[in-house]
């Protein structure tokens, strides 16, 4: 093997990487957020909600959880527009990426709801809580406290996920990655300086999940 | 213009089908023979190979699975071979699927051998006994709902193989999309045989998983 | 009329009926002990009356208030009847002064300063004002029994119905919990208590009612029913026959 290994680029490039790293950590940021909250509201209906709604959400759930993600955001992107709903790059990437995790969150967080013990739901009710009151102050926290770390891990992956957000031309740092091998022709370096920086970003969000779970629950569980 | 029926764009979709569950049952076989291996590194008595196994498998739940895939197509290009993308995108499936089918039988191991070890090495077996007679086949049962549930993910894993190029289900939508301007349909359609090839799996796994608690259960 | 009137109360789990007409009035201030076998429906009448069971016939109303399965009912009732778990069923995830004052603010919407004052008041009753920031794996099994007592009562009930409140405690912490009982029936509040302690409830009760069966098969005062039990079933039940 004759390659030489050439990183001389990075000197010039370093700020397109840096712009992809800032799109990566928005789209996540945003995906998580709001992509947990919808996570919530579906597993709470999937476990608690009305029985007319449950079967939308199964729907939901079990469409998004049996095909790839690279559909779904193409579908988001490419097939709305269609129906009149035009968004740009990052609105579709943000949306396809809620939309993912929240069927991915609800599975799991439906798992913690369900492992409530009875007596928390009687507790809320005998004080006069409505189901919603009850669900909101008496069930959630521990519910989440419970699967926090598979929520964590979950999350993690659909950060790694985002990668192919490059492919409706959302600039995060695979597109940035794409844009400086392009230019450079230095395809191997650009992709393998992209990982390390993709394993570094797992790396410290897994950090940043964990550190958000000491803050959300600041106790220990029983048991 | 070519006017194209729902039919003429669905025989399209299917035939390319037919190149993802090729692809995803070289994936998952190629990742299960070298998740074995990874298996017994990590559990093994050497502590290099349990290292390696270990940081193999962080390496590669760690890092997007489309810079594995393109790394795999332009690292193997480096070697002066011209990669053929089917190529490039069975190595990258099989290295990052035995990754994943490693830890989740790990777990499995873990989860038996917490309780049994004591009990058999009490009866004065080796270890390699131990495994091969007690641990092993009990965590083979529990590992079963996993790993069909697994193979949901390899088979959408697939789906980024069209963007080094494999020609598949997901690179097919596009194609047809160019040809006919229908995302909508095209897309959805796509989804939809995605999630008859991945649903069954689905709710398999999860059939297996409850019948494996009942049985625990009886016990 | 009576604080609370229990008529012809009916429940079936299925097939199993286990409450099979049930009549009780109960008068303000009074004490109530609901004694018999497991399996009689001491639990189910209890958890009826707090709407935590949906009957399938009868009535039963409290401060004129009648029970009905929709929210609002529901609510009316439950702001009226307090109810304590064998379990103590407290929310592992607040304080024991969180416990006290999360209904008051969620269901109330009392401020929270006067939740707080409230929640301190209450937590000195049961004996455990010391123990406000306390979380509920930070205390014994009787002092979380008296911080759930402390929640019900920061709800201001009219009654209180109490599940075998003692019987998930170790044995040398059942009197801390009994005392704070003891102190409550003096004072006048009015109280259904499913209980095993016989002695207690023959001491503090007005009322002992014997179920067997889905039935109040005996009611009377505790003198009469523990010395003079007139039915056979009561009499295998006191261990006299
Ligand atoms: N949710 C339920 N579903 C079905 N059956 C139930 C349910 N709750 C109670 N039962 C049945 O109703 C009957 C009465 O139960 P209940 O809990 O009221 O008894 P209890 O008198 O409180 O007994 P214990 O002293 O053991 O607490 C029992 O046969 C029980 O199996
Ligand atoms: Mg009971």
């Amino acid at each position: 093997m004759k390659y030489v290994f050439d990183f001389a680029w990075l000197g010039q490039y370093w700020p397109v990487l840096l712009k992809g790293i800032g799109i990566t950590i928005e789209l996540i940021a945003v995906g998580a957020v709001l992509g947990v909250a919808l996570g919530i509201f579906c597993a709470w209906a999937r476990a608690l909600g009305p029985g007319w709604l449950r079967p939308a959400i199964t729907a939901y759930v079990e469409l998004i959880r049996n095909t790839p993600f690279l559909i779904q955001l193409f579908f988001i992107f490419f097939g709305l527009p269609s129906l009149g709903l035009q968004m740009s790059e990052l609105q579709a990437a943000n949306l396809a990426m809620i939309v993912n995790l929240g069927a991915y969150s609800c599975e799991i967080i439906r798992a913690g709801i369900q492992a409530t013990p009875r007596g928390q739901f009687e507790a809320g009710a005998s004080l006069a809580m409505s189901p919603i009151q009850t669900f909101r102050y008496v069930i959630l926290v521990p519910s989440l406290q419970r699967i926090w770390p598979a929520l964590s891990s979950q999350i993690v992956i659909v950060m790694l996920g985002s990668a192919v957000v490059s492919q409706i031309a959302a600039e995060d740092l695979t597109f940035a990655a794409n844009f400086i091998q392009s230019r450079t022709f230095r395809a191997f370096e650009a992709y393998f300086v992209s990982t390390a920086i993709y394993l570094l970003l797992a790396i410290a969000l897994r950090q940043v999940l964990a550190a958000a779970g000491l803050l959300i629950f600041p106790r220990r569980m029983r048991r | 213009m070519i006017e194209f029926s729902l039919w003429d764009i669905l025989r399209n979709l299917l035939l390319a089908t037919r190149w993802t569950v090729l692809l995803s049952l070289v994936a998952f076989i190629g990742g299960g023979l070298v998740g074995t291996l990874l298996l017994f590194m990590r559990i093994g008595k050497r502590r290099a190979l349990r290292l390696f196994a270990r940081y193999y498998v962080e390496l590669f739940q760690g890092t997007p699975l489309l810079m594995q895939l393109f790394l795999a197509f332009f690292g193997l290009g480096l070697f002066g071979i011209d990669v053929p993308a089917w190529l490039a995108a069975a190595v990258a499936l099989i290295l990052w699927t035995a990754a994943f089918l490693a830890e989740i039988w790990r777990g499995c191991v873990e989860a038996i051998a917490r309780g049994q070890w004591e009990a058999s090495s009490s009866l004065g077996m080796g270890y390699v006994q131990q495994m091969r007679y007690v641990i092993l086949p009990q965590a083979l049962r529990i590992a079963i709902p996993p790993t069909v549930g697994f193979s949901v993910q390899v088979i959408k894993a697939t789906a980024l193989t069209s963007i080094i190029g494999f020609v598949e289900l997901s690179k097919a939508g596009t194609m047809v999309t160019n040809a006919t301007f229908q995302p909508f349909t095209v897309y959805g359609l796509v989804a939809l045989i995605y999630f008859a090839l991945c649903w069954p799996l689905s709710k398999s796994s999860q059939i297996l998983e409850r019948k494996l608690n009942v049985a625990h259960r009886n016990h | 009329m009576s604080l609370i009137e229990i008529t012809e109360v009916r429940k079936s789990f299925g097939a199993n009926e286990v409450l099979k007409g049930i009549n009780l009035d109960v008068e303000p201030g009074e004490v109530i002990a609901i004694i018999g076998k497991s399996g009689s429906g001491k639990s189910t009448l209890l958890r009826c009356i707090n709407g935590l069971e949906n009957i399938d016939s009868g009535s039963i109303s409290v401060a004129g208030a009648q029970l009905q399965p929709d929210e609002i009912h529901l609510k009316a009732l439950r702001l009226k009847v307090g109810m304590i778990f064998q379990q103590f069923n407290l929310f592992p995830h607040l304080t024991a002064g969180g416990n006290v004052m999360l209904s008051q603010m969620v269901v109330k919407k009392t401020a929270k300063p006067e939740a707080e004052a409230m929640a301190h008041k209450m937590l000195e009753r049961v004996g455990l004002a010391h123990k406000f920031d306390a979380y509920p794996d930070e205390l014994s099994g009787g002092q979380q029994q008296r911080v759930a007592i402390a929640r019900a009562l920061a709800m201001q009930p009219i009654a209180l119905l109490c599940d075998e409140i003692t019987s998930a405690l170790d044995p040398e912490l059942v009197s801390e919990v009994l005392a704070v009982v003891r102190e409550l029936a003096a004072e006048g509040m009015t109280l259904l208590m499913v209980t095993h302690e016989m002695k207690f409830a023959r001491d503090v009760c007005s009322r002992v009612v014997f179920m067997h069966q889905g039935r109040a098969h005996e009611i009377g005062p505790p003198d009469a029913v523990f010395s003079n039990p007139k039915t056979p079933e009561l009499k295998q039940f006191l261990g006299m026959l």
